[in-house]
């Protein structure tokens, strides 16, 4: 199966992981304006259909204490299948975002099964992951200027004792 | 676990997931409420069923089993293993005494009733409930049924089934509310036998 030979390689394992994590931040908006600008849509099923529930967050203070239950947020995940022209099955995506849209945890799917299709890769690689992880970029880029020059540095005069 | 590469395999579950699991648990409900009545359930899944269910069986794993019910599946079964993994998420146990609903696919295999999780008197509920893939239902068949939910008695015919079935049935009705309940499956149609009818043939 070549899905899951792609799978056990590493680094192909953290190329898939580097476009979801960019398209579970994009919007709704941004995700349908880049499906819907696509000229070659493919023919698909909804293996999962968007569906709603929570997940435990768990925390460690620090970054190094002891596990914790911060809390529970709300998640959506959807499952879906590419069809070849003959009606099989070519590639399957999966799209886990916060919140409750499940079109958009649909579209995610759906770019994260094209991007795993060699044949489409480069075309939705260029066409919606990179453009959208410039745009994170610079909004990012933007809040870290922000929060820069509001940086305050505390510190303790040492007092005679 | 399931396999990475068994994900381009699998087929969706309900076309409408909460309209598909409520139209299923009604008929479910109606066919317990009347033991013995063949009730028709329309197939409400988004694909094929697994291999070697059929729609009704597969919907009513799609709708009963969950997280928190340990699932057995007979050796014919058990190439759906990998559809209720994903749908259900429900664990799959070795031992038919250890779960709480039993999937037969192969109902002359049908291991004896007593091999299954009959409750306790105080936990009567901590049972399995039992979903057999019969090749068909007859009404007015063989088997005599009479207890709650019927008026005198009702009569159906269950296809495939081994006649040691109902002398195992018959020996369970004795240890009530322990007991386990039984649903037949048969193509677009299922059937209810649960602990509290007597049945014979």
């Amino acid at each position: 199966m070549p899905l899951q030979a792609a799978l056990r390689q590493d680094g192909e394992r953290d190329e898939r992981q580097a476009w979801l994590a960019v398209l579970v931040k994009a919007s709704l908006n941004e995700l349908e304006a880049a499906w819907q600008a696509l000229s070659d849509k493919p023919a698909y099923r909804a293996l999962r259909p968007g569906e709603t529930g929570l997940v435990m967050l768990r925390g460690r203070i620090g970054g190094t204490g002891r596990p914790f239950n911060l809390g529970e947020m709300t998640m959506t995940r959807a499952a879906v299948q590419l069809l070849d022209p003959a009606g099989q099955v070519s590639h399957v995506g999966f799209g886990h975002v916060a919140g409750r849209s499940a079109r958009r945890a649909e579209l995610v799917a759906l770019f994260d099964a094209m991007l795993q299709d060699p044949a489409r890769h480069g075309a939705v690689a260029a066409a919606v992951v990179t453009p959208l992880a410039a745009t994170q970029q610079a909004a990012k880029a933007a809040r870290d200027v922000k929060v820069m020059a509001s940086k305050v540095d505390f510190f303790t005069m040492v007092r005679g004792e | 676990m399931i396999q990475v590469a068994d994900f381009a395999r699998l087929e969706p579950g309900f076309d409408d997931p909460v309209r598909g699991a409520q139209v299923c648990f009604r008929a479910l409900l109606d066919a317990m409420a009347h033991p013995g009545r063949i009730v028709a359930l329309p197939s409400s899944l988004g694909g094929a069923p697994p291999v070697p269910l059929g729609p009704t069986a597969a919907a009513l794993a799609l709708t009963l089993c969950d997280i928190d019910t340990p699932v057995w599946l007979d050796k014919a079964a058990s190439t759906a293993a990998g559809y209720l993994a994903f749908h259900c998420g429900a664990p799959l146990v070795d031992s038919p005494v250890d779960a709480r609903f039993a999937i037969v696919a192969d109902a002359a295999a049908l291991p004896p009733l007593d091999r299954f999780a009959l409750g306790s008197d105080e936990y009567p509920e901590r049972s399995a409930t039992l979903v057999i893939e019969v090749a068909d239902l007859v009404e007015d068949g063989g088997a005599v049924l009479r207890g709650p939910g019927i008026r005198g008695a009702a009569r159906i015919g269950i296809d495939g089934l081994p006649a040691r079935f109902w002398a195992e049935r018959a020996a369970l009705a004795e240890l009530f509310p322990r007991g386990i309940d039984v649903v037949f499956a048969s193509g677009a149609r299922l059937a209810a036998l649960p602990r509290s009818t007597r049945a014979g043939l």
